[in-house]
C-alpha cells in the first residue's frame, strides 16, 4: 500500500477533470432534459481553440502568462460552437419528441469530430500541446504531484465555487434554478427562458475549455477524438454524481476517478482476483460501481428525487 | 417516469458507441484519377487501411504508397494492355469495417489484389472473405503470427490458413524475439514491465516478448494492461515505477504507447519504453513532447531513408505530390503493390497478352512465385505467405527524432 497516496492524488486528479466536463451535461439536462451528447466535442473544440491562441501568442511566452489567454481563447471557441449548437440544431426541436434532440446531438457529436479532422492543420493525428516544465512537486517521500495536476486541483475547486456562488446569489443565477424547476411558470413570471438556456449551453461550455487545457497541458497532445472517450466518462460521472445538480458532477467525477485509479492498482492484489484487475478492468469497476450506486440511490448520489413532467 | 426510461435508453446507446467506437465518416477515395487509356483493361488495386481516426496518419501512407505503385506500373507500360488503379477503402481499425469493406472489394469484378490492411486484428476478419473469393491479398503491417502459420504456430505446428493471404511485413515472432534479445543482451536490461493493450497485435507481441526475455534470464516484474482511446494511464504508471522496473515494455499502437511513455516518465522513473513496429512513428513523439529520449522500437526491414532501393521510392513519393507523409509502412505498401503488379504481368504474360477469366485464382499462384528488388529489399513470399526477409532494426529516440542503433537479419 506504499504508493496509495500517490494513487489518490491521480485518481483525484482524472476526476476533477470528469468533473470539469460533467458540469455540461448536468447543467444542460437540469433545464432542458436533453443529454448533450455532443459535449465530448465541445471540450475537444475548446482545447483545438487554446492550441491555436497559444500559437498565435509570440514564441517563449512563459506558461503561467499564456495559460490565462489559451482559456480564454479555447472558452471563445466552445462557447461559440455549444451557443451556434443551441440556436441551430437544438432550438428547432425543443418541443420535438426527446427523442430527437439526442439523435441530432449524436449526429452534431460525430460531425463536429469530422469537421477538425478534416480542417484543423494536422490534426489527423495527435497534435503536440504545450506542457509545464520543470519537475513534480514532491510533497511526501511517496507522493509526488505533477504540476498539471495541481493546476487542475486548484483550478477545479475555483471553477465550482465561482459556479456555486453564481448560481445561488446572480439575478441570473436564480433565473436559471426557476427554469429548471418549471420553465412554463418561469417565462410567466417574465424571465427570458431562451437566453438562459443559452447561458447554460455557454457555461457548460466554458467549463469544457477549462478541462480542455488542463488535459492538454497534462497529457502534452490532444486529438481530434479525445472528446468521445472521456464525454462518456463524465456522462457517468453526472449520472453518478445525480444528473441536474451541479456538485454531484464534481462529486461523481471524483469517485469515478478515484475508483478508476484504485481499482487499477488494488483489485489485482486482492487474492483470486489476480485477473480481473489492472487497466484493462478499470472502466468494467466503474461502472460496477455505478450501477450499484443506480440501484441502491437511482438519483445518483447528490441528486434529489424528482417528479417528472408530464 | 419518461426520464428513467430516457436514461435507460441513452446507457444503451452509450454502451453500443462505446464498443463500436466507430465515429467517422467513410472515405471512398477512388484514387485512379488518370482514367481513359484506349482499350486497356482496368485492373483494380485495392486497399484497405484505417483513412480515418487515430490511425489514419499510418493508413494514409499505405494508400499513397499503393498509388504511387500503381501510377508508376501504368507508366512504364509495365504489363502492356493492362491499366492499374486503385480502390481505397476505410476500415477505421476496425475488424467489422474490413470485413465489410473486404466484400465490397470482392464483389468488384476488376479487382485483382488487395493491399492491407494495418491491423493484425482487422486481417483476421478478412482473409475468410478473401480465400472464398480467391482473391489475393497482401498486408503490409500484419505482424501476427497466426494469420499465415496458424493458430498452434506456438506449438510448432505451422499450418497456412488461408492460401490467399501474403505480408511484407515479418512477423512478431521474429520482432519480439529480436526486441527480447536486443534488450536483454545489448541494452543490458534485465528487469522489465509489460504493458500491453488487449489487441491482437499488441498482447500477441508481448505475450512472444516475454517468453524469450525470461529464456534469456530477465525477469518480468509486472505486467498491466491499457484500453484504447483511454488517454489517462498514470495509475498503470505508477505502478511501474513501484515496481523498480529497468525498463519496459508495450506491445501495442504508438496513441497509447507515446502517451504511457510521457506517464511513466513524469512519474521520476527515467526508464526506456520499449516498443514494436505499432509505435515507431513521428506521432509516437510529437506526442509527448520531448520527454522520451532513449525510447525503443523495433520495427521491420533496413530503415527505407538508408536503402539504396528505396531513395528513387522517396523522390518518386515527394514528386506525386501527398499530402500526408509514407509513414512507417510506405516501402511495405508500395512493395506489396508492386508485387501484385508482378503477378498481374506474370498471368497476363503467360495468357498471350490478355487479362484470363479466372485471373484471382491464378494471381495468388503468381503472388508465391515473385521475386523482385523492391524498396525494402529482396521481396519474395515463403510458404506460409510470409516475406523472406526477415531483416530488423532498432530504433531510439533521440532529440525528438528516431534514430537507428541497430540493424540485424533475424535467424530462428
Amino acid at each position: 500500500m506504499h504508493e496509495l497516496p500517490q494513487q489518490l492524488a491521480n485518481g483525484l486528479a482524472l476526476g476533477a477533470l470528469y468533473g470539469l466536463i460533467a458540469i455540461g451535461y448536468t447543467m444542460v439536462y437540469g433545464i432542458v432534459q436533453l443529454i448533450n451528447f455532443a459535449h465530448g466535442e465541445i471540450f475537444m473544440i475548446g482545447g483545438f481553440g487554446a492550441l491555436t491562441t497559444y500559437t498565435a501568442l509570440p514564441s517563449g511566452t512563459s506558461l503561467l502568462v499564456a495559460i490565462p489567454l489559451m482559456i480564454l481563447g479555447g472558452a471563445l471557441a466552445s462557447v461559440a460552437v455549444a451557443t451556434a449548437a443551441e440556436r441551430f440544431a437544438y432550438r428547432p426541436l425543443r418541443s420535438a419528441p426527446r427523442l430527437a434532440p439526442l439523435i441530432t446531438a449524436i449526429g452534431l457529436s460525430i460531425a463536429l469530430q469530422q469537421l477538425v479532422w478534416q480542417f484543423y492543420p494536422d490534426a489527423k493525428k495527435a497534435v503536440t500541446f504545450p506542457e509545464f516544465t520543470g519537475k513534480a512537486f514532491q510533497i511526501t517521500d511517496n507522493l509526488a504531484i505533477q504540476r498539471s495536476d495541481a493546476f487542475v486541483l486548484a483550478l477545479a475547486p475555483l471553477c465550482m465555487l465561482a459556479l456555486g456562488v453564481f448560481v445561488s446569489k446572480s439575478r441570473s443565477g436564480r433565473a436559471m434554478q426557476a427554469t429548471a424547476q418549471d420553465p412554463d411558470t418561469a417565462k410567466l413570471m417574465g424571465i427570458n427562458t431562451d437566453r438562459i438556456i443559452v447561458m447554460a449551453f455557454a457555461i457548460g461550455a466554458a467549463f469544457a475549455a477549462v478541462a480542455a487545457v488542463a488535459y492538454g497541458v497534462d497529457k502534452g497532445q490532444i486529438n481530434f477524438e479525445m472528446g468521445f472517450i472521456l464525454g462518456l466518462k463524465a456522462f457517468t460521472a453526472a449520472v453518478l454524481g445525480g444528473i441536474g445538480n451541479i456538485y454531484g458532477a464534481m462529486v461523481g467525477g471524483v469517485v469515478l476517478g478515484l475508483a478508476e485509479a484504485l481499482s487499477i492498482a488494488y483489485i489485482e492484489e486482492i487474492p483470486g482476483m489476480q485477473q480481473l484487475g489492472g487497466g484493462a478492468w478499470a472502466n468494467v469497476w466503474a461502472f460496477v460501481l455505478l450501477i450499484v450506486v443506480l440501484l441502491v440511490r437511482p438519483q445518483g448520489l447528490l441528486g434529489q428525487r424528482v417528479t417528472d413532467r408530464a | 417516469m419518461r426520464h428513467r426510461s430516457l436514461l435507460v435508453l441513452t446507457t444503451v446507446i452509450t454502451t453500443g458507441a462505446l464498443t463500436l467506437t466507430a465515429c467517422g465518416s467513410r472515405d471512398e477515395a477512388k484514387t485512379g484519377d488518370n482514367a481513359g487509356g484506349g482499350n486497356k483493361t482496368v485492373v483494380v488495386i485495392g486497399v484497405d487501411a484505417p483513412l480515418t481516426g487515430s490511425l489514419s496518419a499510418l493508413g494514409q501512407g499505405i494508400k499513397n504508397s499503393v498509388d504511387l505503385a500503381a501510377k508508376t506500373a501504368n507508366k512504364n507500360n509495365e504489363v502492356p494492355g493492362v491499366e492499374f488503379k486503385v480502390e481505397a477503402l476505410d476500415d477505421q481499425a476496425v475488424p467489422a469495417s474490413g470485413q465489410a469493406n473486404a466484400t465490397k472489394l470482392v464483389g468488384n469484378k476488376d479487382v485483382l489484389g488487395v493491399v492491407g490492411p494495418l491491423n493484425s486484428g482487422v486481417a483476421q476478419q478478412m482473409q475468410g472473405v478473401f480465400a472464398s473469393a480467391n482473391l489475393a491479398q497482401v498486408s503490409p503491417a500484419n505482424t501476427n503470427p497466426s494469420l499465415s502459420q496458424g493458430d498452434n504456430w506456438g506449438k510448432g505446428e505451422y499450418k497456412r490458413p488461408f492460401k490467399t493471404y501474403f505480408r511484407t511485413a515479418a512477423t512478431d515472432v521474429v520482432q519480439g524475439k529480436f526486441a527480447a534479445q536486443y534488450l536483454f543482451k545489448d541494452a543490458g536490461k534485465k528487469k522489465v514491465f509489460v504493458v500491453d493493450d488487449k489487441q491482437t497485435y499488441g498482447a500477441g507481441l508481448a505475450g512472444i516478448f516475454s517468453e524469450e526475455f525470461k529464456k534469456l534470464g530477465g525477469e518480468v516484474v509486472g505486467t498491466d494492461h491499457v484500453t484504447v482511446k483511454e488517454t489517462d494511464f498514470s495509475s498503470t504508471a505508477d505502478k511501474v515505477k513501484a515496481s523498480g522496473a529497468d525498463s519496459v515494455y508495450f506491445g501495442g499502437q504508438y496513441p497509447e504507447g507515446g502517451l504511457l511513455s510521457d506517464q511513466i516518465k513524469k512519474t521520476g522513473a527515467a526508464i526506456p519504453l520499449f516498443g514494436g513496429d505499432g509505435i515507431y512513428d513521428p506521432a509516437f513523439i510529437s506526442a509527448s513532447a520531448e520527454a522520451n529520449d532513449g525510447d525503443l522500437a523495433t520495427s521491420i526491414g533496413a530503415p527505407v531513408e538508408k536503402l539504396d532501393t528505396a531513395k528513387k521510392f522517396i523522390e518518386d513519393y515527394k514528386a506525386g505530390g501527398y499530402k500526408d507523409p509514407y509513414a512507417a509502412y510506405g516501402g511495405y505498401s508500395y512493395d506489396a503493390g508492386w508485387a501484385i503488379v508482378q503477378a498481374v504481368k506474370a498471368v497476363v504474360a503467360a495468357n498471350g497478352g490478355k487479362v484470363p477469366t479466372d485471373a484471382r485464382a491464378k494471381v495468388v499462384e503468381a503472388l508465391g512465385k515473385v521475386s523482385f528488388d523492391g524498396v525494402t529489399g529482396k521481396v519474395s513470399f515463403d510458404e506460409y505467405g510470409d516475406t523472406t526477409n526477415k531483416q530488423l532494426t532498432v530504433y531510439k529516440v533521440e532529440g525528438g527524432k528516431w534514430i537507428d542503433v541497430k540493424s540485424d537479419t533475424f535467424n530462428q
